[in-house]
């Protein structure tokens, strides 16, 4: 790709797996793989074909021509990136006739291109540049005529010159200097799956183009897969534009989803100029979507806070004070407290965004220093489900696979997930196999865009009525049971045999039957029968999941379900299988590990285990508690309740994310001392009492662990504006309460976690640098890591079957309240949205907006984008609405990306039976027309702003 | 502590290990609460109990003897 100025070796063409062939390229002597492209071979024999259209992230298509070789026995000039190997081929790359041919391509590119390389944003960075240079162009002996870079020509203007298309607020789009390789389109159809771009018209007239008047308009997800693939300066980030060419590169992992792409973050000085996701990162593969690679301009924003605030109540206006005075001031506070209402009246939230590292201290905080375990992280609003059902049948609370897995699987069934949104890295690599052939089963209230993938083979939507997962589940069992679809052999040698024969019989009663339920799940009865038959029949089967799954009231009952159809059909332990959750945040899986929830040191080992805790004691030098603490929304209760009164809260804006926003404010307004380390005042921050500034991930040293156990480090890329790690606040607050920690840097926190937790024992950061990256458990037992999981058996032994009877939510539909929300995430934006709404992504999504089926609009007299009431036994607000079929009758839904929406003030406070994660997916509610936005929201509104005063500095 | 919470979240508890097999499901009950439920949430669910166990699950009610009863708090040393 664009490697001039970091240079990065690209290969030619893909890596292909086969026999070893043997070959001599230019007297040279290389094995390959059979299949791999005389390109690639020399370039492993360290030989560089010149080539413009190929790249080793695309197919080779043969196309610019450059790529000329001469192979003994063969006649002609066969392009290298499309002409496979054979045994004992005899290559030359630089002949007489080849470099006449070569210049005289390279004249032909350049007649019709304009010759401003000086003022040209890809000047140093230009794969044209390098080729005129590489094949010894030296003059071009056109005249001049008909082109696309002269905006005027002799007879006025040119009809073939077209203006820029700035419409993408990331990228520039510069027909002029379009040289028709394809590494664009292709881009867009193999790497990101999209399709949005296409080659028009024939040979003088072929243009790239959307097929619309402009980018943003068009399909065009703004991955930047395109601008990456781009040789020339056709498709450039405005970054590149406005500061110029970046001189180095330091190796980073993206802080949004749990796909945990990294990144090379290339800088000039120190600005950060782009991000380019790193061809060598194990999940991403040299892929990324728009949030990683462009919404980045957060971390210079102006609404972020630097210094540290304090006040004494709520409702006063912040005082900007320095570190040393807010720290004293939440010691103190929190101190005081603990001594007025017990030891346990105080705790904390870990960020699933921050740093394990920061995790792993803020739990320490609250067990080592607090005293009590009252510690939870935001896993509890979302994958705590996943933690509690997987430890109970496989023994651990992770998913099996990496994301490799995926180029391997046969049916992908995706529960409850909407990876294109959400995930859409992965999304990209699962659409890739499903051009291949692969089948897809979704099971999910809305017609996901997954299911519109181009190109896509078979797949079955079975749209359910949400909250009726276990029994959609149970169904696929009762089938795979009945119809003797299972694996016997994988489940005598494997499971627990007279668990499974329970389970059989539970399974197969008729009262589980698809045709049963149907009248329940809205699911045809034979297309649900059919989606069991494909799973259990169809080869590699892997389940991929998402919080439409652990954010109802039975999620883990249903994560149980979701492993036992694993285990009964066999997909367990090997690649292209599995049961895979789709984490939400970056460092959701990590903060887990950590030890963030209350009944669970780092590791996810007990309190109440003697010989874990006596490890923590141990390494700590205190004694710790061995009673569970409080959840956070058992924290909030308590807070109601006046028995719990300070909190610190890292990263995590509790107030719009969590579910029932009312109850939130009252708990949080009831405490005497709320802290909040965020990046901006965030909605939490109007019940605070001491702000800390945070920092971003480009600002520190540490590592996060992704969706597939990854632990991915995490780099310095420029001193952190507000002048601390959010590690370091930590530690100093710790101290300020009597701790007395020593830590220098990131590294040593690292030391004490694999020194205390068996999962992470051999993880270093000299490793993390050699390797990249590694998935635990790595330690003796596994000194490479694990990509898969329960290869050989189980965790806990034998996988456990766990009955899973439907238990209906406690939230019913009824006249008051007809229609059944559910809520979820958008490409462009990220939870609540601090982050995103601080770029430019939202130029795609400015506002959330209800979508409900035509039907139920028609019936209550409201049209697309009127503004509408949605209100709930829990709260209203007011939205516009979108008239979609992609939800059913009968379901409304939203995003909850912006505070002024604050869908959260609808959902409810039930959940989950055995975790407490909410139930946002299930809200009865009623829409109705609307002027605009609700007292609530207008209260709000007011009362933010308030709350966000900031008193001047004195003089 | 709001005590209707508390009776949903261990009728919740209850209605799960109902349907499992075999097992003692008052103790899977009380198990699942010793080891989910901070102290003050325990003591406020015997509470319930202790003053006639309305609206809870017979299960529930069953787990009681085998629910953890806490120590009162220690103030801060």
């Amino acid at each position: 790709m664009k490697d001039f100025i970091i240079p990065i070796k690209d290969m030619g063409t893909p890596a292909r797996v086969g026999a070893p062939v043997t070959l001599t390229v230019d007297g040279f002597s290389v094995t390959v793989p059979a299949g791999t492209s005389v390109m690639r071979a020399a370039a492993e024999a360290g030989i560089s074909v010149p080539k413009l259209c190929a790249s080793d992230m695309l197919e080779p298509i043969g196309s610019c021509r450059l790529c000329l070789v001469e192979i003994e026995g063969m006649r002609g000039t066969p392009a290298s990136c499309t002409t496979p190997v054979t045994p004992g081929m005899v290559v030359h790359t630089q002949t007489a006739q080849l470099k006449d041919l070569r210049r005289g391509v390279m004249e032909l590119y350049i007649s019709d291109h304009p010759l401003d390389c000086l003022t040209c944003a890809a000047n140093g960075d230009c794969e044209l540049q390098d080729m005129a240079g590489a094949v010894g162009l030296r003059d071009v002996r056109y005249a001049p005529g008909a082109n696309h870079f002269e905006q005027r020509g002799p007879e006025g203007k040119n009809p073939a010159w077209l203006p820029k298309d700035e419409s993408n607020p990331y990228f520039t789009y510069d027909p002029a200097k379009c040289i028709v390789c394809m590494r664009c389109v292709r881009a867009c159809e193999e790497v990101q799956g999209t399709f949005a771009l296409t080659i028009d018209g024939r040979s003088f007239d072929s243009r790239v183009s959307t097929g619309t008047d402009s980018f943003l308009n068009s399909d065009c997800v703004s991955c930047g897969a395109c601008v990456q693939a781009c040789p020339t300066a056709t498709l450039i980030e405005n970054s590149v534009i406005e500061i110029g060419t970046p001189e180095r590169s330091i190796i980073t992992t993206c802080a949004y989803c749990g796909v945990g792409c990294n990144f090379e973050a290339q800088m000039r000085g120190d600005e950060l100029v782009r991000m380019v996701p790193w061809k060598e990162g194990k999940a991403n593969h040299g892929h990324s979507c728009v949030k990683g690679r462009f919404a980045w301009g957060y971390a210079q924003h102006q609404d972020r806070i630097l210094e540290a605030m304090v006040r004494d109540a709520i409702t006063d206006p912040w005082r900007v004070v320095t570190y040393d005075e807010a720290i004293s001031f939440a010691a103190d506070r929190l101190r005081a407290l603990q001594a007025q209402h017990g030891v346990d009246s105080i705790g904390v939230i870990t960020s699933s965004r921050c740093t394990n590292e920061e995790t792993f201290l803020v739990q320490k905080l609250a067990r080592a220093v607090f005293g009590n375990n009252n510690t939870d992280t935001c896993a509890r609003v979302c994958h705590s489900p996943t933690g509690y059902g997987l430890k109970q049948t496989f023994g651990t609370s992770a998913g099996t696979q990496d994301f490799d897995s995926v180029d391997h699987t046969d049916v992908a069934v995706v529960i409850g997930a909407n990876p294109t949104d959400a995930h859409p890295v992965f999304a990209s690599r699962l659409r890739k196999r499903l051009r291949e052939g692969a089948k897809l089963i979704v099971i999910d209230p809305r017609r996901i865009d997954l299911l519109e993938t181009p190109h896509i083979g078979q797949a079955w939507h079975l749209g359910l009525r949400p909250g009726t997962n276990v029994a959609v589940l149970t169904a696929l069992a009762h089938v795979i049971v009945t119809e003797g679809l299972y694996d016997e052999a994988f489940i005598r040698a494997r499971c627990d045999w007279d668990e499974f024969t329970d389970y059989m019989a539970f399974a197969a009663d008729p009262a589980h039957s698809p045709e049963a339920t149907e009248a329940l799940t809205t699911v045809p009865a034979e297309t649900l029968r059919t989606a069991a038959r494909v799973f259990a029949g169809g080869g590699n089967g892997a389940i991929y999941y998402g919080l439409g799954v652990t954010e109802h009231s039975q999620g883990s009952t249903t994560v149980m379900a979701i492993a036992n159809l694993a285990m009964m059909t066999g997909n367990i332990g090997r690649p292209g299988v599995g049961v895979n959750p789709l984490r939400g945040q970056n460092n959701v899986q990590g903060s887990c590990d950590m030890g963030s929830f209350p009944h669970e040191l780092p590791g996810y080992r007990h309190v109440s285990d003697d010989t874990a805790r006596g490890i923590f004691e141990a390494a700590w030098g205190v004694a710790l508690s061995q009673e569970p603490g409080l959840r956070i929304n058992n924290m909030l209760d308590a807070a109601v309740g006046g028995q719990f009164r300070g909190l610190y809260i890292q990263g995590e804006d509790i107030l719009q994310s969590d579910p029932d926003t009312r109850h939130v404010a009252a708990g949080l307004a009831a405490m005497d001392c709320v802290i909040v380390q965020d990046l901006f005042l965030n909605e939490t921050a109007a019940y605070a009492h001491v702000f800390l500034p945070g920092s971003t991930f480009l600002e520190k040293d540490g590592t996060f662990t992704n969706a597939e156990r990854r632990i991915n480090p995490v780099r310095r890329v420029m001193a952190p504006k507000n002048g601390y790690a959010d590690w370091e606040l930590t530690q100093l607050l710790a101290n300020a309460m009597g701790a007395n920690w020593t830590y220098t840097h990131p590294s040593e926190v690292m030391a004490e976690i694999a020194a205390t937790t068996p999962g992470f024992a051999n993880v270093t950061y000299q490793m993390l640098d050699e390797r990249g990256s590694v998935q635990w458990p790595c330690n003796d037992a596994a000194p490479d890591g694990s990509p898969i999981m329960h290869v050989d058996g189980f965790v806990r032994g034998k996988g456990r079957f766990m009955r899973t009877d439907y238990i209906a939510t406690d939230e019913r539909t009824g006249p008051r309240f007809p229609l059944l929300l559910t809520t979820g995430r958008i490409l462009t934006q990220y939870n609540v949205g601090a982050q995103t709404r601080r770029t430019e992504n939202s130029a795609w999504h400015p506002e959330d907006l209800l979508e409900i089926h035509p039907h139920d609009a028609e019936v209550r007299g409201i049209n697309d984008g009127d503004w509408v009431r949605l209100a709930s036994r829990a709260g209203d607000t007011s939205l516009r609405a979108n008239v979609t079929e992609r939800v059913a009758p009968g379901v409304v839904y939203t995003t909850f990306h912006h505070p002024t929406t604050q869908a959260n003030v609808v959902t409810t406070d039930n959940s989950d039976w055995a975790t407490n994660c909410p139930e946002y997916k299930v809200t009865a509610v009623q829409v109705a027309p609307s002027n605009g936005p609700s007292d609530w929201q207008n209260d709000y509104a007011a009362r933010v702003l308030a709350a966000r005063r900031i008193l001047p500095a004195a003089e | 502590m709001s005590a209707d919470k508390l009776i949903r979240m261990a009728n919740q508890i209850a209605a799960f290990f109902a349907t499992q097999p075999g097992e003692d499901a008052a103790q899977s009950v009380a198990s699942h609460i010793n080891d989910n439920w901070a102290p003050p949430m325990r003591g406020a669910l015997l509470d319930q109990i202790a003053q006639g166990a309305a609206g809870l699950q017979p299960l529930v009610i069953a787990a009681a003897p085998a629910i953890r009863k806490p120590k009162p708090p220690l103030p801060q040393a």
